[in-house]
Parts: structure tokens; sequence; C-alpha cells
């Protein structure tokens, strides 16, 4: 494969092309785990890990699994690994694992992921699918760390867990709740579009 | 606790004070593709409650006869997803033999609804809570029915705002999450009402 080839692949999910803020999936767990940078940083890991190998895996088999049974197939792989994440979770860290919740085993239905899967690995050569998930993963990542980053922030003057705001500070206890989530996920949409459509 | 009152604030609890959608953010992928129609808001609407009170009554039953007797929790996930696509797709076919026209009207948000996380979700939560299978239904019923009236009144909202002049970084989904950030905050004024979570 060509080294420009490589390039553009890994940079496209990290902009144009971001799973989150252009085509604007998986935003279940985009607005659920990111109320504590920790709990972000290790979900974001589980996706990474997820997308990544089930890209290679899928790539790997794409010339035996029949097209008709292909969707079944793609869930199975997933599911596979994120089976992986769980018990591995469970075993070490049990608090974040507890404070997830249901969300580690809904990185199953996180659309990113099958649609990576449909949309790249399965035309594409293993080498290539695996550098695709995994900036794929990237691109999830720091979109999650930067919102959590601002909802820990405001609504408890914490970051990963330490206090940085001092006590003059009043905590926004909205923006860790449910509707903290949704305006600043909106926001970060707005700012980032707001960015490209001056670009044109 | 136990009793019809238990099962009424289960019920009450799923669709207002702990919302699928506005308190868990699960379903949001298809309440953002589909909330700009009022009537295939409807169609989803219908189709995910059904979907959803049956399949948590199925995979309650399959989690506590066949999982947990054979050790085997930890395949729950792939044996729910399986359930959810095999159950649907079942329907899909008694459906299309039975009544053209339910076909017609559901027949396309059918598949839809297996990569709909709301439903793995919802039966994820059931086993965290260690719900008994009565209180399963009710909480999957409450469930579909609290994301039918989000996606409802999210349309309906939508559909008043299709002639508003909106700034251009915020249209499509961006103001829909704010509406969604709005009604989330007006659902949270039923949180002191029932103290069930």
């Amino acid at each position: 494969m060509a080294k420009g080839q490589v390039k553009k692949t890994f940079l496209k999910p990290l902009g144009k092309e971001n799973p989150v803020f252009v085509q604007i999936l998986g935003i279940c767990s985009t607005l659920a785990v990111t109320n504590k940078l920790e709990n972000t940083f290790v979900m974001t890991l589980g996706v990474m890990f997820t997308t990544t190998l089930s890209n290679f895996t899928l790539s790997l088999l794409r010339n035996y699994i029949p097209s008709r049974i292909r969707m079944m197939v793609e869930t199975m792989v997933i599911a596979t690994y994120v089976i992986i994440v769980d018990i591995v979770l469970r075993a070490y860290y049990p608090d974040i694992w507890r404070q997830l919740g249901p969300y580690v085993g809904l990185i199953i239905t996180n659309c990113i992921i099958m649609g990576r899967a449909e949309a790249f690995a399965l035309n594409n050569t293993p080498g290539l699918s695996l550098i695709d998930g995994l900036s794929t993963g990237i691109g999830y990542a720091y979109v999650l760390l930067v919102i959590a980053f601002f909802r820990e922030l405001l609504g408890t003057g914490q970051i990963w867990g330490i206090q940085v705001l001092g006590s003059w500070w009043t905590n926004w206890s909205i923006m860790v709740m449910p509707p903290g989530a949704f305006f600043m996920l909106a926001i970060f949409i707005w700012i980032v579009k707001g960015a490209v459509i001056k670009e044109q | 606790m136990e009793g019809m009152w238990y099962y009424t604030a289960v019920f009450f609890a799923a669709v207002f004070t702990n919302n699928i959608l506005l308190a868990n953010y699960l379903g949001m992928c298809s309440f953002l593709s589909v909330a700009k129609e009022l009537k295939a808001s409807v169609g989803l609407g219908i189709a995910v409650t059904f979907v959803m009170a049956s399949t948590t009554v199925l995979n309650w039953m399959v989690y506590n006869f066949l999982l947990e007797p054979f050790g085997l929790e930890y395949l729950r996930f792939i044996v729910f997803i399986i359930v959810i696509a095999a159950f649907v797709q079942l329907v899909e076919m008694i459906i299309e033999r039975v009544s053209e026209s339910l076909y017609a009207a559901l027949g396309i948000f059918l598949p839809l609804i297996t990569v709909n996380c709301a439903i793995l979700g919802v039966s994820l939560f059931m086993v965290i809570r260690d719900y008994d299978l009565v209180t399963s239904f009710f909480f999957g019923l409450g469930s579909g029915l609290g994301w039918f009236l989000a996606i409802m009144a999210m349309a309906g909202i939508l559909q008043k705002l299709k002639k508003a002049r909106i700034p251009k970084g915020l249209e499509g989904a961006g103001i829909t999450l704010i509406i969604t950030g709005i009604m989330a905050l007006a659902f949270m004024g039923f949180a002191g009402m029932l103290m069930l979570g």
C-alpha cells in the first residue's frame, strides 16, 4: 500500500470525516459517559480497542463472509471484542465498570463501529482497516475528552477528580446532568461547524 | 415494595423521570434522523414500544433460565442482540403475512430497530437493576412509551421550527440537541414526583 494512502486513511476520521461531529454517529455514549474525564478516558480506550480489532478481523474475513449474513457476522465479531473489554474492566477497574453501567455493553450498538466495518473493512486490506479503525477510535476519543473536560470542570470544578477551581466557584451541576450533555455537544458541533463554514 | 404500586412506579419512572432518551441518552441515532417527520416518528415510536416491551421479557427469560444457571452471564451481550434481531425478523414476517396495511406502515422501521441502542440498553438495565419478570415488562413498556413521547414531541417542535431562522452552524443536529436538552430540563421537573430509580 502506498504511503500517501495510509496517511489519508489515518487523517480522514480525525477531521473531515469525524464520526461524532460530522457524521453524528455514536451520540449515545458521547453524551452518557462524558460527565467525568476518568470514565470517559476508559470508555474511549474500550471503543478504540473494539473499532481497531473488529475492523482488522472483519477485513481478514472479508472474502469468506457471505454478503447476506454479513450484518450478523459483524455484530458477532464486535460483540466478542466488547465482551473482552467488559471482562477486563470488571476485573481491573470495578468502580469505573460500575459507573459506566450498561454503556460498555452498548459499544456493540455504537453505530460508528458498525459503520466503519460496513464502509471500510469489507472493502480494504487488513493493514489499512487497522489504521482506519484506530484513527476512527482516536477521532471519537478526542471529541469525547474535550466535552468531558468542560463538563467536569464546569459541573464539579474538578479535572480528573482533582479540585482545580477554588471555593469561589459555584458548580454548575446542570453540566454533569443529562441536559448539560445535550447542550455541550450542541455547542461543540456549533463551534466546529462555524469554523468549517468560515473556511469555505 | 411489591404489588401494584411498585409496578406503577417503575412504569411512570421509565416514562418520565428516567426517560430512556432524555435521562439515559439511548436511541439518539434514530431519534436524530427520524424526528424530522411526524408521521415516521409515530410509526417508529409504535414499533419501538412494542419491540422493547417484548424483547425485555424475552431477554429476562433467556437470562434467568439459560444464562444464569449455566454461569454464562458474560455472553449476555451476544445473546441479547441475537434475541432482539431474531424477534424483529419474526415480527416482520408475521406482520407481512397478516396485515398488508400494517406492514406498509411499520415494515420499514423494523430493521432500523435492531440497531437501536435503546432496545439493547433496556435489557442491560434490567439485568443491572435485577428486576423480576413483571417489573421488566413494565420497565420495557414504560421505556418504549417514554421514547415514543420524546420523539413525538421533538417531531412536533421541529415542524414548527421549519421556517425559523437558525444560525448556520446549528442547523440539523445542533438545534435538535439543544431542544432535546431543554426537553430533558423540563422532564427533570418530574424527578420529585417519584423516588424510584
